[in-house]
C-alpha cells in the first residue's frame, strides 16, 4: 500500500521489497550453495515453460512460467505484487486471498496457468487512485491488525463478503470470514472494522 | 511439485479421452482432470499426488455448470462451485440438506473455487496418507502398510475400516446426496453413465488406493437428486473442533419422511466416523413405523454404531457419533415447514 504512514511520512512499502528483491537476486547465493538444483530447476523451466496472459488489476500481463507456478507466486515472484502473502500455501489460511473474476480465491492453490482470461483483483487493485477502499480505511480505523500479514487477506475477503450480502451481523462476519485466520488474534477488531465498512458500504446504494 | 503438463478441455469427450490415458484410477494415476485444484494441488504440494499431466475441466462450465429444481427433483452440474448451490434459493428452501452440507464445508474462498464434481472426489485427510515422510500408507503405496492403524487416529474411521486403512471420508456434500438417494451421472469412454451415488465410493477393503468405482477417464457430470417430501425436512449436522472451516470429527445428514409423529421412513447418512459417504441403514430400519422422540433417537444413535471399531484415539467418535444422529434426528422434526 502505498501512501503516508502514521508518522505523516511518504513511503512506498512495496518499492523497498522490490529494491530488496532485486538486490537478493543480484547476489546468486543459492546458485553457488546448490549448482545442480539451480541447473535442473532452468532445465525444467526451459522444456515446460508456457506463455501465460493475465489479467491483473485491470493490466494485462504476458509471462513464461513453468506449468507449476501458482498464481500466488506469480503475483509476489514475477510481477512484484506482494500483498497477497503466503502464510501456509496450502490453502488453510487465507493470506493469500484474491478476487478472480469478483470471487475471493485463495492464489496459492490456483495456478496461473488457469487463470488465464479472468479478472484477479488483488490488494494492490483496492484503492481508488489516492483513496483508500472503505474496507481498507475500516480496518486502520478499528486498528484490526497487529503485525499485519493476514491483513490484505482479511480486507479482500471482507470486501467479498460485503458484497456477498452476508455481513448484517457479527456472527455473520465471524462465519463468513472464518477462512482467514491471524496468528496475532485481532479477531474482534477485525469482526468490528468488517461491520463498520459494511454499515458505510450499504448505506449508500452502490453505484453501477 | 514434480513437473505437469497442463491442458484445458475444450469438450468433454476430449477431456474423457485425455483422461482415460491412466491405466486406473487410483489415487497417483498419472492423468488428472482438474476442478477447483482444492484438493489436487494441495496433494501435489505435498508429493502425495504425482500427475504427469492435467487437464482442467473448468471450461466445461458453460455445459456442465447449471442448476436445475424441477418437481422431478434436483440436476446439479458438475462443475458447479460449491458456493453456488449452497447460496441456492430453491436448494435451501426445499434440500436444506444439501445446502447446509455444502455451506458448513471449508472457507468461503474454498468454496468458490470447488465444484461439485471435485468435492464428492476430495481424499481423506489422514495426515499418514497426506505426508509421503511417512512410508507406510496402502492408499498412497500400497502394500506398504498403514501407519494410523498404530498411530494417532484420532481423526480415523470407525465404520467401513479394513485392516489394510482406516482413513476417514472427510467430505460433507456427499452426506447429503447418499441420504437423498442421489445418483451420479458420468460420461465414459463408452458414453455416458448413471451410477446411484451409493455406489461411487468403494470400501478401502484390501485396496484402499482405489477409491471409486469410477473407470480411467470417467468424467462426472452431474448429480440427481429425487424430488420426495422428506427433502424439505432435512437437515445437515456437523460436529467439529472449532465452529467453522474445519472437517467434521461426526456428522449427520439427515431426511425425515413422517406421518404426524411417527417415522414412515427416515434416511440418515454419516460424515467424518466412516470410510466413505455412510448410509446408517440399522439406524433407519430401527424408526420405521416408530414415534420420534429423545428415546426413539437415541437408539437409533446407538443402532448405528452397532458395527464401530475404534483404536486407540477415536473411540470418543462413538458416543459422539451417536448423539450427532439423535440430536440430528430431533431437529429434523422440529424443523416447522
Ligand atoms: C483447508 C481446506 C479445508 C477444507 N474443508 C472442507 C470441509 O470442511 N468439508 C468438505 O467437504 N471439504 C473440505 N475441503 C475439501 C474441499 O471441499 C475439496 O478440496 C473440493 O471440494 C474439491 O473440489 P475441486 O473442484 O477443487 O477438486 P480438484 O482438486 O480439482 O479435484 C479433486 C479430484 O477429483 C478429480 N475430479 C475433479 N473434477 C472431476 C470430474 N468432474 N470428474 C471426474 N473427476 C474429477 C480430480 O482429478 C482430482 O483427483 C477443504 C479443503 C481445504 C484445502
Ligand atoms: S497461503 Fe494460501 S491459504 Fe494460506
Ligand atoms: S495481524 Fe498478525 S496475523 Fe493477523
Amino acid at each position: 500500500m502505498e501512501g503516508t504512514d502514521h508518522a505523516g511520512r511518504g513511503f512506498s512499502r512495496r518499492a523497498f521489497l522490490e529494491t530488496g528483491t532485486l538486490a537478493a537476486a543480484a547476489v546468486p547465493l543459492a546458485a553457488e550453495a546448490r549448482p545442480g538444483a539451480r541447473a535442473m530447476d532452468e532445465a525444467v523451466a526451459a522444456t515446460t515453460g508456457v506463455p501465460v496472459m493475465l489479467r491483473i488489476n485491470g493490466g494485462e500481463h504476458r509471462l513464461t512460467l513453468d506449468p507449476r507456478t501458482t498464481l500466488l507466486d506469480t503475483l509476489r515472484e514475477h510481477l512484484g505484487l506482494t500483498g497477497a502473502k503466503k502464510g501456509c500455501d496450502q490453502g488453510q489460511c487465507g493470506a493469500c486471498t484474491v478476487h478472480v473474476d469478483g470471487r475471493r480465491a485463495l492464489a496459492c492453490l490456483t495456478l496461473a496457468v488457469a487463470a488465464q482470461g479472468k479478472s484477479v483483483t488483488t490488494i494492490e487493485g483496492l484503492a481508488q487512485g489516492g483513496t483508500l477502499h472503505p474496507v481498507q480505511q475500516a480496518f486502520i480505523d478499528c486498528d484490526a491488525f497487529q503485525c499485519g500479514y493476514c491483513t490484505p487477506g482479511q480486507i479482500m475477503s471482507a470486501v467479498a463478503l460485503i458484497s456477498e450480502g452476508h455481513a448484517g451481523n457479527a456472527a455473520d462476519v465471524c462465519e463468513g470470514m472464518s477462512g482467514n485466520l491471524c496468528r496475532c488474534a485481532a479477531y474482534p477488531n477485525i469482526v468490528a472494522a468488517v461491520e463498520q465498512a459494511a454499515r458505510e458500504l450499504t448505506a449508500v446504494p452502490k453505484a453501477a | 511439485m514434480r513437473p505437469f503438463t497442463y491442458e484445458t478441455a475444450t469438450d468433454a469427450p476430449e477431456a474423457v479421452r485425455a483422461a482415460a490415458a491412466s491405466a486406473d484410477a487410483h489415487v497417483r494415476a498419472p492423468v488428472q482432470l482438474i476442478g477447483g485444484g482444492t484438493t489436487l494441488l494441495d496433494l501435489m504440494k505435498l508429493d502425495v499426488m504425482r500427475p504427469e499431466r492435467l487437464v482442467d475441466v473448468t471450461p466445461l462450465y458453460a455445459r456442465f455448470g447449471r442448476i436445475e429444481a424441477t418437481p422431478q427433483g434436483l440436476r446439479l452440474g458438475a462443475l458447479v462451485r460449491m458456493s453456488e448451490a449452497a447460496e441456492h434459493p430453491a436448494i435451501a428452501r426445499d434440500y436444506p440438506v444439501v445446502a447446509q452440507s455444502l455451506a458448513q464445508a471449508a472457507s468461503a474462498q474454498l468454496r468458490n473455487m470447488a465444484r461439485l464434481g471435485g468435492n464428492v472426489l476430495q481424499r481423506t485427510r489422514c495426515n499418514y496418507f497426506r505426508d509421503p515422510s511417512y512410508s507406510q500408507c496402502n492408499k498412497r503405496d500400497p502394500g506398504s502398510g498403514c501407519a494410523a492403524i498404530d498411530g494417532f487416529n484420532r481423526l480415523h474411521a470407525v465404520l467401513g475400516t479394513s485392516e489394510a486403512c482406516i482413513a476417514h471420508y472427510s467430505g460433507d456434500f456427499a452426506q447429503a446426496l447418499i441420504a437423498l438417494d442421489a445418483t451420479v451421472e458420468v460420461l465414459g469412454r463408452q458414453g455416458p453413465r448413471a451410477i446411484a451415488f451409493a455406489d461411487l465410493h468403494r470400501l478401502p477393503g484390501r485396496t484402499p488406493h482405489i477409491e471409486t468405482t469410477l473407470e480411467p477417464g470417467e468424467l462426472i457430470t452431474g448429480f440427481v437428486v429425487p424430488a420426495g417430501q422428506w427433502t424439505r425436512r432435512s437437515t445437515y449436522l456437523k460436529v467439529r473442533d472449532r465452529e467453522s472451516y474445519a472437517f467434521a470429527l461426526a456428522s449427520a445428514a439427515v431426511a425425515l419422511d413422517m406421518d404426524g409423529d411417527t417415522v414412515r421412513h427416515a434416511r440418515i447418512a454419516l460424515g467424518g466416523v466412516a470410510t466413505v459417504p455412510w448410509r446408517a441403514r440399522e439406524a433407519e430400519a430401527l424408526l420405521a413405523g416408530r414415534t420420534l422422540d429423545e428415546a426413539a433417537a437415541t437408539e437409533a444413535g446407538r443402532a448405528a454404531f452397532a458395527h464401530a471399531v475404534v483404536h486407540q484415539n477415536n473411540a470418543y467418535k462413538v458416543p459422539l457419533g451417536q448423539a450427532t444422529v439423535a440430536r440430528a434426528l430431533l431437529a429434523a422434526q422440529a424443523m416447522r415447514l
